[in-house]
């Protein structure tokens, strides 16, 4: 039997923004969890995403900021440049420390993290993207016991990074945005359905 | 791929027997840093060395400074760009400038200068700004080799392309290259800068107050501190500030979710440049 999910982490790339906005408007005001996301963003480029993202979600959506700690019903942003970290304590930690996959914010480095801070009450999500970062972070997830989602490959606009998860058997769920949503409203509410489990966690 | 796929190399009561082992053997104190990133920074060190083990390279780096010497590297190194952030030193020249000409003579602080690239920026801005000659900036860093390159002030060529960028971004009066010598690959920094700056070995963990500043930059070196280490260097750098002197973090630093809130006010909010009240 799982333990109780704590919060959901969320990573992608290029195609995940459009998918965010399938996924997070589908989720109620007073969801029960914290959710991270990073998605890789040009560097330098003021992000406007909190309010693209918040504009259509019941969710509050705000970047997230050294040493703050997480509250359920909110979604924290990684703030472009910065790797977004959780620690032990579950506050968030920020590093300037170099790209991960060219990438930082890196989605291995929040899911590795995160892995390290919540064991198995921990839900990760990997959506479209480009490249493969967050495939080994997924996998960390799952192999300390947590929900891994992966967004199933024919879904999604770049389907590279779902498709990396799958090869490393970091899956338990390959969904589509929809059920995605749907198997998040069940998690928070304390329902864990069985995996489609098409993948077997090696190593 | 698969073979890139290992679990997390060591426990976390390994890491902190490493930690103490470390202070003890060399009066480094990692013990009170940001935890997930310094887990991070450890096991990149372990891939490096060869080392599959913890308590292994514990034994190794006890019996080699060298190979600590090499191992600090992975534990403090952070890379910058002169001008990084050309919003925050935009704020410096147009805000804090005004106030900090009103003093006869100038201290300025670079706490956690890793190899100088901020230290030099601040110093060509105070130079534009007619400053620089009755100003001493102190550069500090617990990372010898840093600090030898920060001092020699020498940076790969193909850096200055981005660096000229931010410069002009930052409100530059000139031309970056009017501070620079270049050769081949490499560009040296002018002299009459490198005279302005102090650099000099300083820990915000275990070393105290050394002089009264009236502007301390200190950007993207707390947020690798736990919040007891974050305090406890707040407090450093709010001792070693004048009354209404300036206190720069980096963009996504603020002193909301410390126990110094209160020592400050906000002067930048974006740029999160302080005063001390």
């Amino acid at each position: 039997m799982p333990a109780r999910a704590e919060a959901i982490v969320i990573g992608g790339s290029a195609g995940a923004l459009d998918a965010l906005q399938t996924i997070l408007p589908s989720l109620p005001r007073g969801f029960a969890l914290p959710i991270v996301v990073v998605l890789h963003m040009l560097p330098g480029r003021p992000s406007g995403l909190a309010s693209v993202l918040g504009g259509n979600s019941a969710l509050s959506v705000k970047e997230a900021e050294d040493k703050e700690a997480m509250s359920a019903g909110t979604v924290y942003l990684a703030s472009p440049g910065y790797h977004l970290l959780v620690e032990k304590d579950r506050h968030f930690a920020l590093s300037v420390d170099e790209p991960v996959h060219f990438s930082r914010p890196s989605i291995d480095v929040l899911f590795e993290s995160a892995a390290d801070a919540f064991g198995k009450e921990l839900v990760g999500v990997l959506l479209s993207g480009a490249n493969e970062d967050g495939a080994r972070g997924l996998f960390d997830i799952r192999q300390a016991g947590g929900v891994t989602i992966v967004q199933a490959p024919q879904t999604a606009a770049a389907p590279p990074m779902p498709e990396a998860a799958l090869r490393l058997g970091a899956a338990a769920h390959v969904l589509g945005l929809v059920a995605i949503g749907e198997l998040l409203r069940a998690l928070a509410g304390g329902h864990f359905p069985p995996g489609s489990a098409v993948e077997k966690v090696s190593g | 791929m698969d073979a890139q796929v290992t679990p997390t190399p060591f426990a976390d009561v390994e890491l902190a027997h490493f930690l103490d082992a470390l202070f003890e053997r060399y009066h480094y104190d990692f013990r009170r840093y940001a935890g997930a990133s310094l887990k991070r920074r450890v096991a990149s060190a372990l891939v490096h060395f060869g080392e599959d083990e913890l308590p292994t390279f514990e034994r190794r780096v006890l019996e080699d400074p060298a190979a600590f010497a090499e191992l600090l590297r992975f534990l403090t190194v952070q890379v910058s760009d002169l001008f990084r952030d050309p919003p925050y030193f935009r704020a410096v020249r147009e805000r804090v400038v005004p106030v900090l000409a009103t003093y006869p003579s100038l201290k300025i602080w670079v706490a956690g200068c890793a190899t100088g690239e901020e230290a030099y920026s601040l110093a060509i801005l105070l130079a534009e700004e007619g400053l620089l000659a009755r100003t001493q900036i102190y550069a500090t860093d617990i990372h010898p080799e840093s600090l030898r390159t920060a001092a020699a002030g020498v940076y790969a060529l193909e850096r200055f392309a981005r660096f000229s960028e931010n410069y002009l971004q930052a409100g530059g009066r000139a031309s970056l290259s009017d501070y620079y010598t270049a050769d081949y690959s490499a560009a040296v920094l002018d002299g009459s800068l490198r005279k302005a700056i102090l650099f000099a070995d300083h820990s915000l963990a275990t070393d105290s107050v050394f002089a009264e500043m009236q502007f301390i930059s200190c950007r993207n070196v707390l947020i690798y501190f736990d919040r007891d280490l974050q305090n406890h260097a707040l407090g450093v750098l709010e001792s070693s500030l004048c009354r209404r002197g300036f206190l720069g973090l980096g963009l996504k630093e603020s002193l909301r979710f410390t126990t110094h809130a209160n020592a400050f006010r906000e002067f930048a909010p974006d740029e999160r440049l302080y005063q001390r009240l």
